[in-house]
């Protein structure tokens, strides 16, 4: 067939998500006023370009096979896609639009099989690193980095004036010689196929008879559509494709997962900076300077004009010594950090990094076709028997089945994806077990506008709220990524798991303060035995609790140390709550634990407060004996210790519950011994401690306690209500059935 | 300042050390020179970071790393801003700071040396006091300071150090990098700054504290951090070059210097330095001292040196672990628990680390 009648057909070849490809595109569509337009994507999408007014960008086109969501390929379109720009002016304009790649069904089709084959990247990799058409362009331009190349000689010429000339056939040329640089390695496989398709889409719009066809390709494709081979050798080509049952449609996107490196086309390292391109009027550098300094005044950074003036020159005087024609996004980073920042690299990073991404959601309306998360969460709801109601409903669930277990994580996960349709209730009744969870649901109609939000995530709910955990974690600070661990396992989510703790034993060691481990263990703990209840491997838990453990060990004799009132208190309730994670934990570690506070609670710099609870404990585990604890309290409350350490040591020590005091009367008496020998004054002093320490037991101890103090002989309490008239064949089945919940041999129950 | 011949000199300036490769690059340099410039930014970058010139030269590199750090000092430079380096010690400030100059201006001999007793004449002028007195003041008796120098003549002065010289002396320089002139009361002249005058300073930024720039004086400065090496390898590469050269200056007798012996000493460098092992396995606690390049430069040299004069002729494990443990252990008690750490957890199980791991505790005994 030849040459295509280029009065008819314009192609137009683009870098995906060029800015200067976008603004290109526009320019030669608003001159050429075309009366339909091709695009590279796939053709089933035709359907779904009624919505397009209604779009706000990123979004992406999704297709995925029913049934089988995991198998999906997004089109991302950013607002500098030159697809976008075309898209809109075909919209805007009552332009035909035709996509005219291979259909969603074959490429599906082929994902399918190249994961029945092997890792999917792997085949799609050599694919393009056979073919580097602007490397080789670069090349001859004397250019290292491809990227540049292009950025320097199409996406930044400047502001290109109204009547300057298309660069479009000066790159379908230069693709061409390309190309035929390349020809004895021709073009071959998937790409072929491509190409054959798009010519017969071409061909199919030119019989339709359209007299003016503007087609918005990558600009490799750019030769082939120009240059037709025979109709027979496409058709040959196109013959006997696999193919998947595909559905389409839109999904909002953001800048972040157009900048990770993921799926098709995508990439795009600083969509913040292509946005910024794209958007301004004019002198891009400036203002993309004046805004780093807006920002960092906005953190308090002294940062002037006078910086922003010298920011501005060095990026010239930077882009002059590298031989470029505007100053890119690489030089604007250096100038940020040398002028605006001074030299910090650090603080011109954040600022720079959050400006490259420039993150943005983009939306979809109600009325696009339902995303294949919501089709799987429905299964998932049929699956479960849980009707979605728009009136709040209690549900209760039993870990310990199978259904319960499976409907417990699904609601978890949607938490995670931000899909609050359970909340988790305080239950009136609430048993310590933890095999029950007690939930609301509601389904409310914001939940449907979140679940398609949520959809950038992934196409199931498992995998959305895997990839939502993962990113979490890589910003999370040490407390919350305990928690998210937690989450992730009440999610059911057993590899998130795993990427999780990763991130927090990095964070571990990274962390400084012995305060946030010992903050961020007890969640993990408790996370380990909830990894039992669930029955996941709860062993690579323990590890990293073992191991964060075993850091608050070795860091917490310098951190008890010259603790203000408040602090101790906070650090009081750490040691509890590190006491508790070490007694799930066990074994050796909690045995570590507790040499390490057996060291710390008799030094004299420790709060007394913080002392007497790690007597409490150690007394409580059995480390120390109630002689060795009477010298210790004898010592705290000698008249050598000021009377405030004493009292602290004593609140510490009887934090919580009083009824030690009844049972062991040594320490009693060298309680009372002590506060009798009180002078007036620190008497006073000391007695609103006391007050708070002992207003805090329930009133019956504190019956008792006084009891005790009263009576004349003083023998312990226990001995003395041994002699009372109690009927002990009448309470032997109670005392039968209480060491039985407790554990004990109904034998030993007798000697106390 | 007459210079004289670099053949008898301890220590040649990098334009007398590197003459001939400055002559063949401004033979070779047909891009656009800015006003007083030797050669063009562009062959300025190229002198730093080494090349090989179309005719077969040889330019050797001066400064192994980020090609992007020598670009902003470069483009710095190229404007009228002045360029502060930063960095920790030992992470070549001072070597860049000399082979810009030496490149750019042809002269690294301006130069003010930033103590704590850096008084304002070295920034500004002194005087000739036998003759101010006989005469009175007069241009005559005006003992000019490198800088004033600089700007006269439109070259580059050099302060080193600049945080170790005192507040009120640092801000001696904020006249003369916005109003590019040095005004002379007494005389009742100025010395106006001619085109090509700028001024490279460093500054430790570890002990940042003990002088901090006024923000007022930050502000004329483009600040370029100097990292420590990113990779073992440059490490390695930067190592091997100084050693060569400083033995070649100091005429060293040649002792064969095994690569692997270099690696090591650079790895067990890194390792302190950075708190892990290479392979990221375990941890390491960092010694009080900074670890850096310049030291493992210099526990080599002296390590060649002690192999020379004392040693077999070959670079062996005992002639350098003496340097190794001086460069360590700085605090006797703290830095000697971190060594005796370090040797016992990771030396001690390395393969084919024997011989250093004994002369090591040899050493440290």
């Amino acid at each position: 067939m030849g040459r295509v009648d280029t009065d008819r057909v314009h192609v137009l070849g683009i870098r995906h998500h060029g800015p200067g490809s976008a603004r290109a595109v526009g320019a030669a569509l608003a001159d050429l006023r075309p009366d339909a337009v091709l695009i590279e994507g796939p053709p089933e999408a035709d359907a779904l370009t009624g919505l397009v007014s209604e779009l706000e960008p990123p979004v992406a086109l999704l297709a995925y096979v029913p049934g089988e969501p995991a198998r999906s390929v997004f089109w991302p379109f950013a607002a500098f896609s030159p697809e976008w720009v075309a898209l809109r002016y075909a919209a805007e304009n009552s332009v035909a639009i035709r996509f005219c790649d291979l259909p969603a069904a074959v490429t599906l089709a082929e994902r399918g099989q190249a994961a029945a084959a092997g890792p999917e990247e792997a085949a799609d990799g050599r694919e393009q690193t056979r073919i580097d058409p602007l490397g080789v362009l670069a090349e001859a331009a004397g250019y290292d980095d491809p990227e540049r190349w292009w950025d320097d000689a199409v996406e930044q010429r400047g502001q290109a004036e109204p009547g300057a000339p298309s660069p479009f056939p000066a790159i379908a040329e230069a693709m061409a010689a390309v190309r035929a640089e390349l020809a004895p390695h021709p073009v071959d496989g998937r790409e072929a196929r491509r190409e054959a398709h798009m010519r017969r889409i071409l061909r199919a719009a030119l019989r339709a008879g359209h007299e003016r066809i503007a087609v918005v390709c990558g600009a490799w494709h750019a030769p082939a559509l120009l240059d037709h081979p025979r109709v027979a050798d496409d058709d040959a080509l196109l013959r006997g494709l696999p193919k998947a049952k595909a559905a389409l449609t839109w999904v909002p996107w953001t800048h972040g997962r157009l900048a990770a490196a993921s799926g098709y086309r995508a990439g795009v390292r600083s969509p913040g900076w292509y946005h910024h391109l794209f958007t301004v009027p004019d002198r891009p550098v400036e203002r993309w300077l004046a805004e780093a300094a807006r920002r960092l005044r906005a953190e308090d950074q002294p940062v002037s004009s006078a910086h922003v003036i010298e920011a501005v020159r060095l990026c010239e005087s930077l882009a002059g010594l590298r031989g470029r024609p505007l100053a890119g996004l690489a030089e604007l980073a250096e100038a940020t950090s040398a002028v605006l920042c001074e030299g910090s690299e650090l603080r011109a990073g954040l600022v720079h990094d959050s400006m490259a991404v420039g993150e943005r959601l983009g939306s979809v309306p109600g009325s696009a076709p339902t995303v294949p998360l919501q089709s799987d969460l429905s299964a998932r709801q049929r699956r479960l028997r849980m009707k979605p109601a728009a009136s709040p409903r209690d549900l209760d669930i039993d870990l310990r089945d199978d259904t319960g277990r499976q409907r417990s994580a699904l609601l978890h996960q949607l938490r995670l994806i931000g899909v609050e349709w359970g909340v988790p209730r305080q239950d009136s009744t609430r048993s310590r077990g933890t095999f029950r969870e007690a939930w609301t649901l509601v389904w409310t109609p914001e939940l449907d506008l979140a679940l398609i939000e949520a959809s950038t995530w992934g196409t199931s709910v498992p995998a959305a709220a895997a990839a939502r955990a993962r990113d979490l974690a890589a910003a999370a600070g040490l407390p919350r990524l305990t928690l998210l661990t937690e989450e992730c396992l009440k999610a059911d989510l057993a590899e998130a798991v795993g990427d999780v703790l990763a991130a927090m034993t990095a964070r571990a060691a990274e962390d400084a303060d012995i305060e946030h481990l010992m903050a961020a263990l007890p969640p993990l703990a408790r996370s380990a035995r909830y990894g039992d209840v669930r029955r996941l491997d709860s062993a690579s838990l323990r590890d990293v609790a073992v191991g964060l453990l075993a850091r608050v060990c070795a860091g917490i004799g310098p951190a008890l140390s010259g603790l203000g009132d408040e602090a101790a208190a906070r650090m009081v309730t750490r040691v509890d709550g590190v006491q508790a994670a070490a007694v799930l934990l066990g074994g050796d570690a909690e045995q570590e634990w507790l040499d390490a506070l057996a060291a710390a609670a008799v030094r004299e710099d420790v709060p007394g407060r913080v002392c007497g609870r790690a007597h409490r404990i150690l007394h409580d585990t059995g480390r120390l004996d109630g002689a060795a604890l009477a010298d210790r309290l004898g010592r705290a409350t000698s008249r050598a210790t000021s009377p405030d350490r004493a009292a602290a040591w004593i609140e510490g020590f009887l934090s919580g519950s009083g009824l030690l005091l009844v049972h062991d009367t040594a320490l009693l008496s060298l309680i009372d011994r002590w506060l009798a020998r009180l002078a007036p004054e620190a008497f006073t002093t000391v007695l609103p401690l006391l007050r708070r320490t002992f207003g805090a037991f329930a009133a019956a101890e504190r019956r008792a306690i006084g009891e005790q103090v009263r009576r004349p002989g003083r023998g312990a309490a226990s001995a003395e209500w041994a002699t009372d008239d109690i009927d002990t064949g009448r309470a032997a089945a109670a005392v039968a059935t209480a060491a039985a919940a407790m554990g004990i041999a109904a034998g030993n129950g007798g000697g106390n | 300042m007459s210079v004289s011949a670099p053949v008898s000199a301890l220590r040649p300036h990098a334009e007398q050390s590197y003459a001939d490769e400055l002559a063949a690059l401004a033979k070779a340099d047909d891009r656009p020179r800015p006003p007083g410039w030797k050669l063009s930014p562009w062959a300025v970058t190229r002198y730093i970071l080494g090349t090989t010139l179309d005719n077969g030269t040889v330019i050797a590199p001066k400064y192994i790393g980020s090609r992007r750090i020598v670009e902003v000092a470069v483009a710095t430079l190229a404007t009228d801003r002045a360029l502060l380096l930063l960095g920790v010690p030992g992470t070549a400030k001072t070597r860049l700071s000399e082979h810009l100059a030496a490149a750019v201006a042809g002269d690294s001999t301006l130069l003010v040396q930033g103590t704590a007793g850096t008084a304002e004449e070295a920034i500004r002028y002194g005087w000739n006091y036998a003759r101010l007195l006989a005469e009175g003041p007069s241009a005559d008796a005006l003992v000019p300071s490198p800088v004033m120098t600089a700007m006269a003549e439109g070259r580059l002065a050099r302060v080193e150090e600049l945080t170790r010289i005192p507040s009120d002396v640092q801000d001696a320089l904020i006249t003369v990098l916005s109003e590019k002139t040095l005004p002379v009361p007494e005389l009742g002249t100025e010395v106006q700054a001619q085109r090509g005058f700028n001024l490279i300073a460093t500054a430790n930024d570890r002990d940042r504290g003990v002088n901090d720039l006024s923000s007022a004086l930050r502000r004329r400065f483009n600040t370029v951090v100097l990292p420590v090496p990113r990779t073992a390898d440059d490490e390695v590469e930067i190592v091997t070059r100084r050693v060569a050269e400083l033995g070649r200056s100091l005429d060293l007798p040649e002792v064969p210097t095994s690569m692997a012996e270099i690696r090591r000493i650079v790895t067990v460098f890194r390792e302190l330095r950075e708190g892990t092992t290479v392979d990221g396995r375990s941890k390491v606690k960092s010694p009080s001292g900074t670890m850096s390049t310049a030291e493992a430069i210099s526990v080599l040299t002296n390590g060649i040196a002690l192999a020379a004069h004392f040693g077999d002729g070959t670079l062996r494990p005992a002639d350098v672990a003496a340097g190794v443990h001086g460069a360590v252990v700085q605090d006797p008690v703290s830095d000697g628990v971190v060594w005796r750490e370090y040797l016992e957890t990771v030396v001690r199980e390395r393969e084919g680390w024997d011989d250093f791991y004994r002369a090591c505790r040899e050493v440290s005994r």
